[in-house]
């Protein structure tokens, strides 16, 4: 999962510069996500992990890094079982 | 309206009339109607004329005093008839009935000071002869472009730089310091532009060279101050003195011997000059207005209701992606800078509808915005300058989700962000230009695609401190507002609105646009206004609004604020044909070495995915854009010739 939220986000707000990120950096204060950025960022959480992203989530102490958004999507995804797609779940296992 | 141009040999030897027809011919689109040029000895003037007054004793060059005197001139003197009447009285006998000639005959009678009397749109060179004195003057707010170079014998000027670039030992290379600030202010500051060693004129500026020096000195500035003083009058009789301003300022610019037309945008600032026209002709005016295919930015609704309540004859294109792509290249090269929007590209196409329609002169709304508290800058720094007083409030900062209701992206953020976002720290209070603070960093996230050896060599540079040593002396004591006011006024309006918005897009299908707000009378006036006036805590133009009461429809002088966009970047990825991968090619950004290929490649990527796009996004890819088909078509001639569309091969080879 990190991996794949990680090259979203090297992808869209990096533009393949990745060696700058680490992945408990604040996207606020490196400033990479633009105030109409997080949205794209939802949109890839909702279509990857099958999770619903509530506007009262979007605050940075989920999303604010790769790691807190590791964090929010697994707690997303263990509080709501029944959101996951099945493909999900298999590769879970 | 018109093109000039002219040079100056600055040592030995004669103006060359094969040069000067050479730099006015690549301009002649800016005046179909007629051409002329003047060389003797070390001067040399040109002009291409768009008549419209006097039509046939209008042609330029212009002499009085026994041809010792000689004026090519863009633009229109609107108080021409009142200034002609004035020296007629001291003695003067006209030989034309045209306004051109009233600008000369009044530096004949006052020298220099004669544009504090100009009610009007200029720029203009004279030739004084017996002073062996070239003056230059550009309007009071940059309605006019005026740009000029030095080479190792020549003083040159012209309307445009590619008169300039014409002259083969004019060399065009891009300003990497230029480019930083469009990638920062959207805007280069004059005199800089976007080429290396050609300058322009800053707005309300006279130039004399003599003797192979130049003198540049202002004539005129903003008179914002610190705190407006006490207005005795009440609001409704200064409504009232708007409406008064506002409908002289319209009627002297009805004065034309072709016939004048008005941009209707659904806006109330276009609206407004629309029935103070109506007004005062009595008869139905031809309105244009420009709609999209896409809803997100489309106000056709308000320009029907505008132009069916006020009665007028109307004509409206409707612009989809595929017509911004396909202009755009044609957009840049008239532009002559990087713009970060695509919205020159949609008034492009309506000066085209104008000039189709058989029309040479517009009126639009341009200025209220900035003189009169319409932008959401303006309201951005209201709520945050309120929010910094007490930066630990619970309940200010949730203001900020009044901001920009037309933005998806931002409407959905939780406070948190938007706080982020639209910082206040105790640093920024302090800082001269908090207005613009958030705006600013933005827009300069888009140098993240520069090459790393543009990156190097733009390392060291301070854009936006820099700015700081150009500001009025009195600028700090200002209020946040006014200093607002002041940044979108002198930068934004002329680098951006007035010319790749404004005179550029209009001149390209030679259609004058002529700003009743931008009268002087109604700026200085607006300058004395006290802030509240302007936006009644945050009521956007409340003045304005209050003096059009009754006198436009309701629903458009309510209706909440709209700026003009365009679609941006998804308006090049709307082709099957690889159009923007064929401009972008990693080839060639690498030759230019400005951006990073990789990251352009990956940006462009992002587009084609389909996936959502944020602002920086945006305006990075149509920064990239432009700034390459200004390569293509001024620097190193890749692209196809003007009017042509240079993706046509690959449009075919696609089909």
């Amino acid at each position: 999962m990190l991996e794949k939220i990680r090259a979203f986000v090297v992808e869209n707000y990096l533009f393949g510069e990745e060696g700058k990120l680490g992945n408990g950096d604040s996207f606020m204060e490196s400033g990479i996500i633009d105030s109409t950025g997080i949205l794209e960022l939802v949109r890839f959480l909702e279509a990857t992990f099958g999770v619903k992203v509530a506007d009262e989530d979007l605050i940075p102490d989920n999303l604010d890094s790769i790691e807190k958004i590791v964090a929010f999507v697994q707690t997303k995804l263990a509080s709501s079982p029944a959101d996951r797609p099945s493909s999900l779940q298999s590769a879970g296992r | 309206m018109c093109g000039i141009a002219g040079s100056l040999q600055l040592r030995a030897g004669s103006a060359d009339p094969a040069r000067l027809s050479d730099m006015i011919a690549t301009i002649r689109y800016r005046g179909p109607d007629d051409v002329g040029v003047y060389c003797k000895g070390p001067i040399g003037l040109a002009h291409a004329r768009l008549s419209i007054i006097d039509l046939a004793g209008g042609h330029q060059p212009l002499s009085i005093a026994k041809d010792t005197l000689w004026i090519t001139f863009n633009g229109e003197i609107f108080n021409y008839v009142e200034l002609r009447e004035e020296l007629v009285k001291k003695g003067h006998r006209f030989t034309t009935s045209s306004d051109t000639e009233v600008l000369l005959r009044l530096y004949h009678e006052e020298g220099e000071r004669c544009v504090e009397r100009l009610n009007g749109q200029w720029a203009f060179a004279i030739w004084d002869a017996p002073q062996r004195k070239l003056f230059l003057s550009r309007d009071r707010f940059g309605v006019r472009p005026l740009y000029y170079t030095q080479t190792h014998d020549a003083f040159l000027f012209a309307s445009e730089i590619k008169a300039l670039l014409v002259c083969p030992e004019v060399r065009p290379a891009i300003d990497l310091e230029a480019l930083d600030q469009i990638f920062t202010f959207w805007v280069t500051l004059p005199p800089k532009t976007a080429f290396q060693d050609i300058h322009q004129l800053p707005p309300g500026h006279n130039m004399v060279v003599r003797d192979g020096q130049v003198v540049i000195s202002p004539y005129w500035t903003f008179g914002l101050r610190p705190e407006p003083v006490p207005e005795p009058r009440r609001q409704a009789q200064l409504a009232e003195e708007l409406l008064a301003l506002l409908s002289d300022a319209t009627h002297i610019r009805l004065r034309s011997d072709v016939p004048v037309g008005a941009y209707l945008s659904g806006g109330i600032d276009s609206t407004v000059i629309t029935a103070l026209v109506e007004a005062r002709v009595g008869k139905k005016l031809r309105t244009f207005s420009v709609g999209f295919e896409d809803a997100e930015f489309d106000e056709s609704a308000f320009q029907q209701e505008a132009s069916s309540s006020l009665g007028t004859s109307h004509s409206a294109i409707r612009c989809t992606h595929n017509d911004i792509a396909r202009v755009f290249p044609d957009v840049v090269w008239h532009a002559e800078q990087p713009v970060v929007r695509t919205a020159p590209a949609p008034l492009y196409l309506l000066s085209q509808l104008v000039h189709d329609s058989g029309f040479k002169v517009v009126l639009a709304g341009e200025g209220a915005d900035e003189l009169l508290g319409g932008y959401d800058v303006f309201k951005e720094t209201k709520i945050r300058a309120f929010w910094s007083q007490r930066p630990d409030s619970a309940w200010r900062p949730l203001l900020l989700k009044r901001l920009y209701p037309y933005m998806e992206g931002l409407q959905r953020q939780s406070l948190d962000y938007l706080k982020h976002f639209f910082h206040v720290t105790e640093e920024d209070v302090r800082h001269p230009f908090f207005s613009h603070l958030p705006r600013w960093e933005l827009t300069a996230k888009c140098k993240l695609f520069f090459s790393e050896s543009v990156r190097a060599e733009l390392a060291s540079r301070q854009t936006i401190e820099d700015l700081t040593g150009r500001l009025p002396a009195s600028y700090a004591s200002w209020p946040p507002f006014s200093k607002a006011e002041f940044l979108e006024a002198q930068y934004l309006m002329p680098g951006y609105i007035l010319s790749s918005q404004g005179d550029r897009m209009a001149m390209a299908h030679a259609v004058e646009g002529r700003y009743p707000f931008l009268d002087h009378r109604v700026v200085e006036f607006a300058a004395r206004l006290p802030i509240h006036l302007k936006m009644k805590v945050l009521d956007q133009k409340h003045l304005l609004k209050q003096a059009f009461k009754g006198l436009i429809p309701e629903s458009i002088r309510t209706r909440p604020k709209q700026p003009y966009r365009a679609p941006d970047g998804k308006s090049f990825f709307a082709r099957k044909d690889g159009y923007i991968g064929d401009v972008l090619t990693s080839a060639k950004l690498r030759e230019d070495g400005i951006f990073d290929p990789k990251a352009t490649e990956a940006l462009m990527t992002k587009f084609r995915s389909g996936r959502d796009t944020s602002l920086k996004d945006n305006m990075a890819l149509v920064g990239i854009l432009s700034t390459t088909l200004l390569l293509d078509r001024l620097v190193t001639h890749r692209g196809a010739k003007p009017g042509q569309d240079p993706y046509e091969k690959s449009a075919r080879l696609g089909a």
